[in-house]
């Protein structure tokens, strides 16, 4: 399969098939909790995509130059968490002192992705190998990254798009809220269990 | 024998665990050096009294400033010149303390009430159209063939503005009207905003004077279709006879600009509808100079602004107590503290 043709899969896997709100339940907290205005889930979906991306590369370098030689695979987990953390830490500085109308947008969601498992999440199934035996290598982990990231926004878009019709729906006063927004993620996920039948 | 194989174990066992420890706390300790260095490279030199005002707000995020919570407040205070006094929780207290920080601001600040320009939309007040049967809010009654009542302008009394008050401070009375306690209302704006006719306005709290009506119909319509029998029929008897020019009528409605009213209540005696109401009505105290105590400088006679002073340089001056309207203006003025109210 030729490079385009490999970035075709992964990006039709990564929005749809392998959702990481929808089909791994990775990431529920803001897709939950920053769903109610569309601005907002933009910039947080902005800022999620940006990360992911960029855990994704370090974490990928920490992974297969620090604990592959040293034979410390299995501490991966910790070593990830504190490089993100880290990592968001440090280009939130960067941000705020370079591009501050970037950090006017992006700046309150920043500390909210330091422990999102979804960042996390994407950076250890970066160094698990595939289905086929398979593992990524370095532009595929960070490409794999950033369309992880941008399956998550185009969810967390369209759970607030429906949230933001629904709230002048005049709704039961027990289903508002919390509680429709429940019902709309399951439904949302069944919706995308349909595209584990894609084969490609 | 026995000796050596467990210190080889030990070794063993010590190279297993200490290798992560060096490793992971290099990691970190890189890494910490990393944050320290760039906290100081790329530090943002944030004006002090910002991280001052976020002390003093209550950190509620309530955003009925405006801002996006307690933080943008304080930005916007500092960098975009936002008023002192729009922390709702906060008050009073607050504000003052907010515009000490920042200086000269300090004197622009005047508690505000909010005030209702309509005196119906309660049980026995209000003349209906037909009988709304909806969602029980008044945006949504405003919809449907502009609004159930008779005036088009008037309260419907479904009492949106009840619902969004925070701080308790409008209250319904066995009439079905609300009413607003001053001591409570902070002038946080959120009814202004949630009133679909716009029948509220945040009037400062030492201005007594109100016009009680928001209906831009024709004088003849307005009293017809008015429940409470108290609108205005923009006749503009009231900016006719006010002393100062503060009252206008535009679109058959008159409005008092509070920057100029003096609180005089002459309108309201004159108002022929009764739509003007007069917190002060008899009340008002008349002006009276202290002969021996007046020294003749004529400010007082200079600031009233209903000409009821008289007197020449250098000679005690004399109230015209027919004239004057109880505005208080010249007892503020004189230097001598020579004028009573009685």
């Amino acid at each position: 399969m030729n490079f385009l043709g490999q970035l075709f899969v992964m990006a039709v896997s990564a929005i749809f098939i392998q959702n990481f709100v929808l089909s791994r339940f990775l990431g529920l907290c803001p897709y939950l909790g920053v769903s109610k205005k569309m601005d907002s889930a933009f910039g947080m979906g902005m800022a999620v995509i940006f990360v992911m991306t960029m855990a994704s590369a370090i974490c990928y370098l920490i992974y297969q130059y620090l604990l592959v030689p040293y034979d410390l695979t299995y501490l991966s987990t910790l070593a990830f968490i504190l490089t993100i953390a880290a990592l968001v830490q440090f280009v939130e500085m960067v941000i705020q002192k370079n591009a501050p109308a970037l950090y006017k947008s992006l700046g309150v969601y920043l500390p909210l992705i330091t422990t999102n498992c979804a960042v996390l999440g994407v950076a250890i199934l970066n160094i698990t190998p595939q289905a086929d035996g398979s593992t990524h290598n370095f532009l595929m982990a960070t490409l794999n990254g950033l369309l992880s990231g941008v399956g998550f926004t185009f969810v967390l878009l369209a759970m607030a798009g429906i949230r933001q019709r629904l709230a002048l729906v005049d709704l039961p006063k027990s289903m508002e809220g919390f509680a429709s927004g429940m019902i709309l993620a399951g439904t949302m996920a069944l919706a995308f269990y349909g595209f584990m039948g894609l084969k490609i | 024998m026995h000796n050596l194989a467990f210190t080889v174990i030990l070794a063993a066992g010590l190279s297993e665990i200490l290798t992560p420890v060096i490793i992971l706390g290099a990691m970190g300790l890189i890494f910490g050096l990393i944050l320290a260095f760039a906290s100081k490279v790329f530090e943002v030199k944030i004006d002090p009294r910002v991280e001052q005002i976020l002390e003093l707000l209550p950190g509620a995020n309530c955003g009925a400033c405006g801002g996006a919570g307690c933080s943008g407040y304080a930005d916007s205070i500092v960098n975009g010149g936002a008023a002192c006094n729009l922390c709702a929780p906060g008050g009073a207290a607050i504000a003052e303390a907010i515009a000490r920080i920042m200086g000269a601001e300090a004197g622009a600040l005047e508690k505000r009430i909010a005030v209702y320009h309509c005196t119906s939309g309660g049980h026995e007040n209000t003349k209906w159209k037909y009988a709304y049967e909806g969602i029980e809010s008044c945006l949504s009654a405003v919809n449907i063939a502009g609004g159930p009542s008779m005036c088009s302008y008037g309260c419907l009394g479904y009492n949106d503005c009840f619902r969004v008050c925070k701080f308790d401070a409008i209250s319904i009375n066995d009439c079905g009207m609300r009413v607003i306690d001053p001591e409570k209302c902070t002038a946080c704006g959120a009814c202004v905003k949630a009133c679909p006719r716009q029948l509220i306005e945040l009037v400062p709290v030492s201005k007594n004077v109100y016009i009680r009506c928001s209906s831009k119909d024709k004088g003849p319509l307005a009293k017809q279709v008015c429940g409470s029998g108290l609108p205005c029929i923009g006749c503009g008897i009231c900016a006719k006879k006010c002393p100062v020019e503060a009252i206008t009528i535009e679109n058959n409605l008159a409005r008092i600009d509070y920057e100029k009213c003096i609180n005089c209540g002459i309108c309201a005696t004159v108002c022929p509808t009764k739509s003007i109401q007069d917190l002060l009505a008899g009340l008002r105290k008349k002006a009276l100079i202290e002969e021996d105590l007046c020294i003749g400088c004529t400010i007082c006679a200079k600031v009233c602004p209903v000409q009821a002073i008289s007197g020449e340089l250098k000679q005690v001056h004399k109230v015209d107590p027919e004239k004057c309207v109880g505005c208080e203006i010249c007892v503020a003025k004189c230097p001598k503290k020579a004028i009573k109210m009685v």
